[in-house]
């Protein structure tokens, strides 16, 4: 299978590898560069577990080319906190005790912050809910999770 | 209260790592050459396998090596054993057929493992596989319960009579007619616990290695219990001595039950790890997950319950037939039968019990315990019985339970089925879930609805259930083949802090911040100064593991027996130190004490006294501080509760919308509420999943047709509400040092009850009376459209 070299831009670092033409921007990050804070846990885009930012949007690196994002910026999960303070997000999560085994967590805290990013205005539970139709909790019962998004929104909306 | 202790909702330690994606799960393992498996599956339900051809196979790029169901029967390995032996009536045991990891004679689900393909990634072993040439002859299959009991159905298992496993029954049959026959009123129900996949968020996955310097295995693997892989696999599979055998399960992405069992691809990979020399991985994608990860429930069940015209509870006649699936996995046969029937008097005074299960076989992927394991299925039966029984007699539902409650001036209870009850206010419960979910404002948000052409329905499930398991003794009567108890190592540093290494496992659960905790109070230490370790048969002696709703009852007891080891020591060290008689040393909140006097040491100056004994007593007393100890518990424990659902449903479309959902539990002592809290969510979710949304399906021919979740409806966050949940800790376990009784399971075990319940208190006014879970809105439109015609 051919492969070509996928450059991008990945937590404000500039990286390279060989990358085969099907390789899914998930596993160039998790196996082409050793990036395992995004997790797989479905195989047909529904569960989020795999959520990045492509140039500042979520979106499921389980269902994109690792080809297609050549030249862009990636964020993980590895890349949100400074240091060893937490993004307000992240704080938000573990204040409320959003998270228990964590495997949807990275997934579930990039989708979280487009969440917030869309609704800078005013953020209600009605829609924090719908908008995290894209990612699956099965430990949590989401009902931490939508009050740690909007406390983080009060946060980062200051 | 100083922060940290028993009580306080302190934030979790372990959420750093998940929060910056820096969690170690077994995915996230890489060793230097290593290979990648992948398994081949039947995609037929029941097929004799006449031959295989792996040859073009072999030659593939990048294949290392092909295993099959030939090359497994040839190593005259054992197959995967079940842990727990049920003997049925006249003293049959149920039978065991052989559960090869790779199947040489004919597959027996979609997903029975043919052959595995070892190669240099993943892609060239998948590509690989295709290669392979199976001759399968393809046999009727058997999917049903219905259809495995016919007369003249295909065999799952060619060596034995039928498809039956067992035939078990606890209570006394006769007795039982005779009470119904004389009973004033009878009301029956037929019901269907539907069969569930438990969906953790991470999917399966395995890492082995051999180390040929030593003959040395090690295997990381997704398990809620990695000492009881070791026995299982080391002892009855491979026979591999427990000494060069390490099982590792570091941080696992949730369990709920389905990662409990010893796995095929377990197994598969340590075997083939000697032989290919090279460690090899193997991760499930999701679809392999939904054809393989043991499945839930499934149960068919005809239920009565006799009545006297004071709507008194006579007695409860139960038929079961519970679905075992193409295999017995680990725990399967204990779950409709010593995690089921023993459970079905609730928190009912009925006098009378008797049931019959029956276990099958069929062509479909193998059923075990999934969170609840068998209670949510009691819990069920009797719930659904109790509010059928309320719009039969008119006995308003809630005044029909206070009638029949246990009181708790009749604590310590001996139900009729096995169990004894510790302790419980079912009464209190019931009060606190009526006034949270505001129980007499019903009727007129009722009223509202029916404004809007909307039906407005509540629901309760007052429930109690068995969990903390379990007395060795009583388990092993009951022919479970492991002890029960749980071990703990207390180990104090020189320096004062602590490792607590505990058999116990998380998996979400948060035992890392509170066994901290745990340790914290009762010795006195800073929570921050104590580390607590799992996971992992190297680092820990022995441990049964999580599941059950049983870790801080066993887990946590064995960590408080062994702290009592460390502080019967630390009183001699200070005796001595303190020129004392060790019957006049105290201990409280780290500091040992001279009774009545001001002379004193902390913990700190004991622990390093114990590693540096120069003015030590040393005849008497070995240095060191560093204790073991195993508990055993003495009885289940029982927590217990009232759940309150509230739903609205729009006949023009079938939709339920669950409005509200309330829960008062009663867990004993809360060690860390925010936890309690959370684990009551997540449960909840479950149960409401299988209420309204969630069904493993297959067709006729036994594929499954829910095999992906794009078929299989996972609850999202727009299906449920925000809960509102309260505990009573008012009456705690009587029989362990914390007084805690578990939480982990208490919402799946209300929550389908409740919400169904809701669900046809609504439906009743257009006259439905019956629906099976999941009431989704095809179901339910259907109903209505039924019942208007």
């Amino acid at each position: 299978m051919a492969t070509t070299t996928v450059s991008m831009t990945v937590n404000g670092k500039q990286v390279s590898a060989e990358a085969e033409n099907r390789t899914l921007l998930v596993q160039y990050l998790r196996e082409g560069l050793g990036m395992t804070g995004t997790h797989v846990g479905c195989d047909t885009t529904q569960c989020g577990a795999c959520t990045v930012h492509i140039d500042g949007m979520p979106i499921k690196s389980c269902t994109i080319l690792a080809r297609q994002v050549d030249g862009k910026d990636v964020t993980t999960i590895e890349g949100l906190a400074d240091g060893d303070k937490l993004h307000p997000m992240q704080e938000a999560f573990r204040e409320n005790h959003a998270l228990q085994c964590g495997f949807c967590t990275p997934g579930m805290v990039m989708s979280a912050i487009g969440i917030v990013d869309r609704n800078k205005d005013s953020l209600d539970e009605k829609t924090v809910r719908e908008e995290l139709e894209g990612n699956f909790c099965r430990c949590t019962g989401y009902h931490n999770i939508v009050k740690a998004i909007l406390s983080a929104h009060k946060e980062m909306t200051a | 209260m100083p922060d940290g202790s028993i009580g306080t909702p302190i934030k979790r330690r372990e959420d750093q790592r998940f929060l910056t994606g820096t969690g170690r799960y077994v995915d996230d393992f890489n060793r230097p050459g290593q290979t990648y498996a992948w398994m081949v599956r039947s995609s037929v339900a029941h097929a004799k396998i006449k031959s295989v051809d792996t040859s073009k196979a072999e030659a593939a790029p990048g294949v290392v090596m092909i295993l099959t169901g030939a090359d497994w029967a040839a190593d005259e390995v054992g197959g995967l054993p079940c842990g727990w032996q049920v003997i049925g009536k006249n003293e049959i045991p149920m039978h065991e057929p052989l559960h090869p990891a790779l199947v040489a004679d004919k597959v027996r689900h979609v997903g029975d493992n043919l052959a595995v393909v070892i190669a240099e990634t993943k892609e060239q072993a998948r590509d690989a596989a295709e290669l392979i040439e199976f001759d399968l002859e393809e046999l009727p299959a058997v999917v049903s319960m219905v259809d495995a009991a016919a007369e003249g159905a295909a065999l799952v298992h060619d060596d034995l009579p039928s498809n039956l496993c067992y035939d078990w029954e606890i209570g006394v049959k006769d007795e039982v007619d005779a009470i119904f026959d004389k009973a004033d009123h009878v009301t029956k129900l037929d019901l269907i616990n539907n069969r569930l996949v438990a969906n953790p968020i991470e999917p399966r996955a395995a890492l082995a290695e051999y180390d040929p310097a030593g003959d040395h295995y090690t295997l990381h693997t997704t398990s809620q219990n990695p000492h009881v892989i070791r026995l299982l696999m080391g002892a009855f599979v491979l026979s591999i001595p427990e000494h060069k055998l390490r099982v590792v399960a570091p941080d696992v992405g949730g369990g709920f039950g389905t990662k409990i069992y010893h796995y095929a691809e377990e197994a598969i990979l340590t075997w083939a790890s000697k032989k290919v020399r090279r460690p090899i991985k193997w991760t499930a994608d999701r679809s392999d997950s939904f054809m393989t990860d043991a499945q839930g429930r499934d149960h068919v069940t005809t239920g009565e319950l006799a009545l006297d015209k004071d709507g008194h509870f006579l007695g409860l006649r139960v038929m079961t037939n519970a679905n075992m699936g193409g295999y017995l996995s680990t725990f399967a046969p204990a779950i409709p039968t010593y995690l089921y029937a023993t459970l079905l008097a609730g928190l009912y005074k009925t006098p009378a019990i008797y049931c019959c299960v029956n276990a099958w076989f069929t062509n479909t992927v193998p059923v075990d315990a999934y969170r609840g394991a068998g209670r949510p299925e009691a819990c069920y039966l009797i719930e659904r019985l109790v509010e059928q029984a309320a719009r039969e007699t008119g006995i308003e539902k809630t005044e029909i339970r206070r009638r029949n409650f246990i009181a708790v001036s009749e604590m310590p209870y001996q139900t009729p089925v096995a169990l004894e009850y510790d302790s419980g206010d079912f009464i209190r419960n019931l009060e606190d879930g009526l006034e949270a979910s505001d129980y007499n404002g019903f009727a007129s948000r009722r009223a509202d609805s029916e404004k809007n052409g909307k039906l407005r329905g509540i629901g309760l499930a007052t429930y109690i259930e068995a969990c903390g398991i379990a007395p060795s003794a009583v388990a092993g009567a009951l022919g479970a083949r492991a002890g029960l108890f749980e071990s703990a190592e207390v180990r104090v540093h020189p320096t004062g802090s602590v490792t607590v290494f505990t058999g116990s496992h998380q998996h979400g659960q948060g035992h890392e911040t509170t066994f901290a905790q745990l340790v914290a109070d009762g010795l006195g230490v800073s929570v921050d100064s104590v580390e607590v370790v799992h996971g992992d048969t190297d680092r820990i002696q022995f441990g049964m593991g999580t599941y059950g709703s049983r870790s801080l009852a066993v887990g946590g007891s064995a960590i408080v027996k062994a702290m009592d080891k460390v502080v019967e020591k630390g009183k001699k060290i200070a005796a001595h130190l303190l020129e004392a008689s060790v019957d006049d040393i105290e201990f409280d909140a780290g500091t040992f004490r001279v009774s009545g006097t001001d002379k004193e040491l902390g913990i700190g100056d004991i622990a390093l006294t114990a590693y540096v004994p120069h003015n030590y007593p040393i005849e008497e007393l070995e240095p060191g501080l560093d204790e073991t100890a195993f508990y055993d518990p003495k009885n289940f424990t029982y927590p217990n509760g009232c759940h309150v659902a509230e739903v609205e449903i729009d006949p023009e479309t079938g939709v339920v919308d669950l409005c509200s959902f309330h829960a008062i539990d009663d867990f004993g002592k809360i060690i860390n509420p925010m936890i309690v809290e959370g684990q009551v969510h997540g449960g909840l979710v479950q149960g409401i999943g299988q209420a309204l949304m969630e069904n493993c399906e297959y067709d006729d021919q036994g594929q499954l047709i829910t095999g992906s979740f794009n078929d299989y409806c996972l609850p999202r966050a727009d299906d449920v509400p925000n809960f509102v949940v309260g505990t009573n800790e008012g009456a705690p376990c009587t029989h362990n040092p914390l007084g805690v009784k578990g939480c982990g399971e208490a919402g799946t075990i209300g929550a389908g009850a409740a919400v169904t319940n809701a669900v046809l208190d609504a439906l009743g006014t257009r006259g439905i009376h019956d629906i099976d879970m999941p009431a989704t809105s095809h179901k339910v439109w259907q109903a209505l459209q039924q019942s208007n015609g």
